[in-house]
C-alpha cells in the first residue's frame, strides 16, 4: 500500500501513523509529504491526514490547514477516486475542506477526552472496513477536544439513510447509548465517509491502536482492510 | 485607500456555546442577574486595500464567507468599515 501522510505545522500523529502503517503493517512505500508540496507524486493508493492541531487550531481547527498548497492536490486526489482517511485533526480539515459534510465543535462536556472508547462497525462494505463484521466492536483510543460531529438535520438523514455512517461510539457490547458517547456527536457518530466512500474521516486514533503492547491491536483492521482493498484492485487489473 | 473592516463572526443560536454558558454562570455568580444570556464570538479587524468602501465591504464579505466563518454552524457581520491611516494595519 503506498501511503502519504500529510504533516502540517503542528501535527502531531504523522509519527504513529507512519510507525503503524509502514513498521507494524509492514508498507515500505509510506512517506510524510510535507504540506507545502504541491504534489503528492504519482501511483498512491492511500493519503492520511494525520491528528494533531494543525496551525494551532487557529481561527477553527482545520480551517487553515485547508488551504495549504498541498490540499489542493488533495483535494484533487479524492475527487478522481482516490483514498484519504482523516484522523481526528485530519477529519477537521476534511470537514472545513468539503470533502466531508458537516463539523466538528467543542465536545459537549467542554473537556478534551483522552481515552478508550467502543466503537460499533455500522457499514462493513467500505474499503476501509471490509476486514469488521457487521456490528463487530472495537476498541480505540479518542484524544479530542473538538469531536462533537454536528451537521444540519438533513445532512445527517442523508448520512443515515446512504449508510454513510461507519462507526458509532458504542458500549463495550455495541449499545448506542448516550453514556458511551464521549463528546455529544449527533447519533454518536464516531467516523463518516463520503458518498463516493473513497474518503473518511474519524475522530478515534487506529494508528494508535495497532500493536497488542499499547492495549488494543483493533486499529489494524482499518488499515488491513484498506490493503486488502488496494490488493484486489491490483490482482483484479492483473486479470484483466 | 485603506479601510479597516470591523466582523463579527457568531454560533448560530441552535449550536451550544459553552464559553457563553460558562461565562453567563459566572456573571450569575458575581450577582449580575439581569443578564440573562451570553453568546461569545469572535472580532476580527482586516485592514484592507480597496478603491471605495464598497468594494472593501465585498472583499470582507467574500473572506468572511470563504473562510473567516463556517456557515455550518456560524454567521458573520460586517459591524463598521472605517478609513485606516495610508499605512493601516494598526490603530
Amino acid at each position: 500500500m503506498r501511503t502519504r501522510i500529510i504533516v502540517f505545522p503542528g501535527s502531531n500523529c504523522d509519527h504513529d501513523a507512519m510507525h503503524a502503517v509502514k513498521n507494524v503493517l509492514k508498507n515500505p512505500d509510506t512517506e510524510f509529504i510535507w504540506h507545502k508540496e504541491e504534489s503528492i507524486g504519482k501511483n498512491i493508493d492511500l493519503v492520511i491526514l494525520p491528528g494533531g492541531f494543525s496551525y494551532g487550531d487557529y481561527l477553527r481547527t482545520g480551517a487553515i490547514a485547508r488551504f495549504s498548497p498541498v490540499m489542493k492536490e488533495v483535494i484533487k486526489f479524492a475527487d478522481n477516486g482516490g483514498t484519504v482517511i482523516g484522523i481526528c485533526n485530519g477529519f477537521q480539515v476534511l470537514c472545513e475542506s468539503g470533502l466531508l459534510p458537516g463539523v466538528l465543535i467543542r465536545n459537549e462536556a467542554l473537556k478534551f477526552r483522552c481515552k478508550w472508547v467502543n466503537l460499533r462497525a455500522e457499514n462493513t462494505d467500505t474499503r476501509f472496513t471490509n476486514s469488521l463484521l457487521p456490528g463487530e466492536v472495537i476498541k480505540i483510543p479518542i484524544a479530542h477536544g473538538e469531536g462533537f460531529y454536528m451537521a444540519d438535520p438533513e445532512v445527517i438523514e442523508n448520512l443515515e439513510s446512504n449508510k454513510q455512517v461507519v462507526f458509532r461510539y458504542s458500549s463495550d457490547g455495541g449499545e448506542i447509548i448516550s453514556e458511551a458517547n464521549p463528546n455529544g456527536s449527533f447519533n454518536n457518530i464516531a467516523g463518516i465517509i463520503n458518498k463516493e466512500g473513497n474518503v473518511l474521516g474519524m475522530m478515534p486514533h487506529p494508528e494508535r491502536a495497532c500493536e497488542a503492547i499499547l492495549g488494543s491491536n483493533d486499529g489494524r483492521k482499518i488499515f488491513s482492510s484498506l490493503m486488502r482493498h488496494f490488493e484486489f484492485i491490483r490482482e483484479t487489473k492483473a486479470a484483466a | 485607500m485603506n479601510y479597516h473592516v470591523y466582523i463579527a463572526t457568531e454560533r448560530k443560536e441552535a449550536i451550544l456555546d459553552p464559553q457563553g454558558k460558562a461565562t453567563h454562570h459566572a456573571l450569575d455568580s458575581l450577582g449580575i442577574s439581569q443578564v440573562n444570556d451570553v453568546r461569545i464570538g469572535k472580532f476580527i479587524r482586516l485592514a484592507v486595500n480597496a478603491d471605495s468602501k464598497e468594494n472593501a465591504q465585498a472583499i470582507a464579505e467574500e473572506s468572511s464567507r470563504k473562510l473567516l466563518s463556517n456557515p455550518i454552524m456560524e454567521t458573520f457581520r460586517i459591524l463598521e468599515i472605517t478609513e485606516a491611516s495610508s499605512k493601516g494595519g494598526s490603530y
